[in-house]
């Protein structure tokens, strides 16, 4: 592996090809991005649900035609589901087949069988490290794992090796770039965040929410979108169970593109309120404080 | 001074401002910038806060710094930023450079006054446009022309003042127009109104913003940064102290209360489902014995059946105390999956439910309608324990029952009444716990009129509960694990 060997040229050439990929990003994200990459840290992003964290690793992955491996995190994971398990089913079935031959002296054998490469189950965090061709490993939602897991990803993240104990160390031949998000349920512990560079994701300021609607609306009418970015963000405002997020501001634009409103206006939008907020008591909220039963 | 040690220096200051930073993380800093340079100041912002700053919370006491230990400027404003000279992108017509603005003290009440008039108007622009260049060059000749003042305390060179800045440039007069620019007659009132004023007020808050980022600049070159710091950065949000946090504090604080919930109740689920001291259960046993030929060497658990106290809380929304009082009721209400029951009582000298204010709405108008609504007041209004307890006890007092946590919050300063301990101490018996959180600072306890003294006896616990980080902590150990 060569040291020298980074994806990104500069802070401008990554914008560029995020931006090529569909992915808009701000001075932030793309400086974060590039870090990453000339420091080899992995990347830790962390923000409310719905602006754009997963979104943000596929898009890496696309445009330095790296392939995505993606560890999803839930409670309960382990490492038999995040690094590596042994194919128990077929090792019994490779004993049975072995005892049935009536071979004494096959015991040696066939433990060293039983522990070879055929009987691994490589899970993601492995097949990341083993990878020879660009890869992008992304952990998603890292906070709904247990803290154990943290434990086992400190320490395939700082040294980027794995020990098998039958089959020795496997080391990276060449580092994946790894994004691990977070929607801080729970704070992640100090030692891991150490090892990371941090992004905090937020929503996004108005023009840049407003361009990616048009970037993925673009049948939108700007003055349209406009309008709809500056409700979007006078919701977020407002203290709510469930702040819209960007995928859903898409969906309201979608939704107004083809209802074929052409002003946005109060009862445009009451009547599809729906597709933004998703608690009744958010919904009422939003009606009261915008005043939408004026009229 | 050269940048390294200025790094350095910055380091220092984040952590003496509250923010944990590693050493490795120093260095870690250090690499980014030398990977980037030191050219962009965006750049070298955006390098820092990925190296150092690991926690949302921190951030605006790092951006706060940042401005201190890395100014974009020097002076009355000579740029130290390659980009073109702000003031160009301003539009407002002038082009007379900026630093050859005369000096105030040369000015004449009406010169000033014209000049004060001129940077309203370009301001007025600028808000409309929302242009944030020419609103940051605002603001450093807002400070620049408006101020400036003798230093005090016999203290020599110049001393800035944001209050007068701000006055003078009185940007929430503008709203008025603003609104009137930007909406025809037709709009005017409804839903576009309600979401340009929304946005405008936006701008006028970044404004202020940065006008109180420049009097902090400007202050600094006049008395070393580290004079200038410790007024600069305020404590962190988890730890505004409840009694003094003011009403931007308390918004912050709201907005924390629902995300707070979140975590406690995430980490409480994930506490229960660790240890193995259920029921056996059967199926995962003999599934996980697969792996071993058969043989159930790993044995698989049920989860216990979490315990789920009923909480009864009860408290002081006595003008003192009453933030305090409606945020933890917020929280333990929104945590209200936690347990059982939840209910909720204020007091100021005598007691009501308020339960069914709890549900469904904002802190505002919480408050708002606990007050008009609920009977808390019988005599004078003044905080009244004794009476309190008496009367909670007489109509409630079956809601407290051996499986009910009793949750006191106030600061038991009564006014020198009668306490009730008598019945206090009963209630609290009848409870399976009573913890009282007091907002006050444990050195006042006992001072003054505090009945501190008589009812810490009576709870279990009483508990100093100042901040959001205390509060927490507290929550998180009482409730069921």
């Amino acid at each position: 592996m060569s040291l020298q060997e980074h994806a990104f040229a500069d802070v401008a050439d990554v914008r560029e090809r995020l931006g090529t990929t569909g992915y808009l990003a701000d001075e932030a994200i793309a400086t974060t991005v590039f870090l990453a990459d000339r420091l080899r840290k992995p990347l830790l992003v962390e923000g409310p649900a719905g602006v754009g964290k997963t979104e943000l690793a596929k898009a890496l992955a696309t445009c330095v035609g790296a392939e995505l491996i993606r560890l999803q995190c839930y409670e309960g994971l382990d490492e038999a589901r995040a690094l590596y398990e042994w194919n128990y089913k077929k090792q019994l079935l490779r004993i049975q087949a072995g005892s049935g031959s009536g071979d004494e002296g096959g015991w040696q054998q066939a433990h060293d069988d039983i522990f070879s490469e055929e009987f691994l189950l490589s899970r993601p965090l492995l097949t990341a490290i083993r990878r020879e061709s660009p890869t992008v490993l992304l952990i998603d939602e890292t906070d709904k794992a247990d803290v154990e897991v943290e434990g086992l990803l400190l320490e395939v993240l700082s040294d980027f090796q794995v020990t098998i104990p039958e089959l020795g160390t496997i080391t990276a031949s060449r580092r994946p770039f790894v994004v691990l998000t977070s929607n801080a349920t729970r704070e992640l512990s100090e030692a891991l965040k150490r090892r990371c560079l941090y992004l905090n994701l937020d929503y996004p300021s108005a023009e840049r929410e407003k361009e990616i609607v048009l970037s993925r609306v673009p049948d939108l009418s700007e003055k349209l979108a406009e309008s709809l970015v500056r409700i979007v963000r006078a919701l977020r405002a407002m203290e709510l169970k469930k702040a819209p997020s960007i995928a859903e501001t898409i969906d309201w634009a979608q939704t107004v593109l083809a209802l074929g409103f052409d002003t946005f206006d109060e009862k445009a939008v009451a009547s599809t309120l729906g597709v933004v907020l998703k608690h009744a008591s958010d919904q009422a909220r939003a009606i009261g404080h915008l005043k939408l039963t004026a009229n | 001074m050269n940048l390294l040690d200025r790094t350095v220096d910055f380091v220092a200051a984040l952590r003496r401002a509250g923010i944990p930073v590693s050493s490795a993380e120093t260095v870690d800093a250090a690499t980014a910038v030398g990977a980037m340079g030191w050219a962009d100041r965006d750049a070298v912002r955006a390098a820092f806060a990925a190296t150092l700053i690991k926690r949302p919370l921190y951030r605006s006491a790092f951006d706060t710094l940042f401005d201190l230990y890395f100014p974009p400027r020097i002076g009355d404003g000579v740029s130290l930023d390659p980009s073109p000279e702000p003031h160009a992108a301003s539009g407002s017509g002038d082009g007379e450079p900026v630093d050859k603005a005369p000096a105030p003290e040369d000015l004449s009440p009406e010169e000033l006054e014209e000049l004060r008039r001129a940077l309203r108007d370009q301001l007025l622009d600028a808000l409309r446009d929302g242009n944030d260049e020419a609103l940051r060059d605002l603001a450093r000749r807002a400070v620049t022309s408006f101020g400036g003042g003798a230093g005090v305390g016999g203290s020599t060179g110049r001393s800035w003042y944001l209050y007068r800045a701000l006055r003078a440039m009185s940007a929430e007069t503008l709203i008025a127009q603003l609104l009137n620019d930007r909406l025809g007659e037709a709009e005017r009132g409804g839903l576009a109104e309600r979401v340009a004023r929304q946005t405008i007020s936006d701008r006028i808050r970044a404004f202020e913003e940065m006008v109180a980022a420049e009097v902090r600049r400007r202050m600094a070159e006049e008395r070393g940064i580290e004079a200038v710091e410790r007024s600069a950065v305020g404590p962190l949000d988890d730890q505004v102290e409840f009694l003094r946090a003011s009403q931007r504090d308390l918004i912050e604080l709201r907005r924390q209360v629902y995300p707070l919930a979140r975590r406690l109740a995430t980490q409480l689920t994930a506490r229960r489902h660790l240890g193995r001291t259920g029921r056996l259960d059967f199926r995962r046993t003999v599934r996980a014995s697969l792996a071993t030929g058969g043989v159930p060497v790993d044995t698989k658990f049920r989860p216990r059946k979490p315990h789920k106290p009923e909480l009864v809380v009860l408290c002081d929304v006595s003008g003192s105390v009453a933030s305090f009082a409606h945020f933890t009721l917020l929280l333990t209400h929104a945590l209200r999956e936690q347990f059982s029951k939840v209910r909720a009582f204020a007091f100021i000298d005598t007691t009501d439910e308020v339960t069914r204010f709890l549900r469904g709405l904002d802190l505002g108008d919480m408050m708002a309608r606990i007050s008009s609504e609920a009977e808390l007041v019988w005599y004078d209004g003044h905080s009244d324990y004794g009476h309190a307890i008496d009367v909670f006890a007489e109509r409630y007092g079956e809601s407290v029952g051996p499986r009910t946590s009793l949750l006191i919050l106030g600061d038991a300063r009564n006014n020198y009444r009668p306490t009730s301990a008598q019945l206090f101490r009963r209630l609290c018996g009848q409870a399976r716990h009573a913890y009282w959180l007091n907002p006050e600072p444990r050195g006042y306890w006992g001072s003054g009129d505090s009945a501190t003294d008589v009812y810490a006896d009576v709870v279990d616990e009483m508990v100093e509960c100042r901040n959001v980080a205390q509060l927490e902590e507290f929550i998180e150990r009482i409730l069921p694990s």
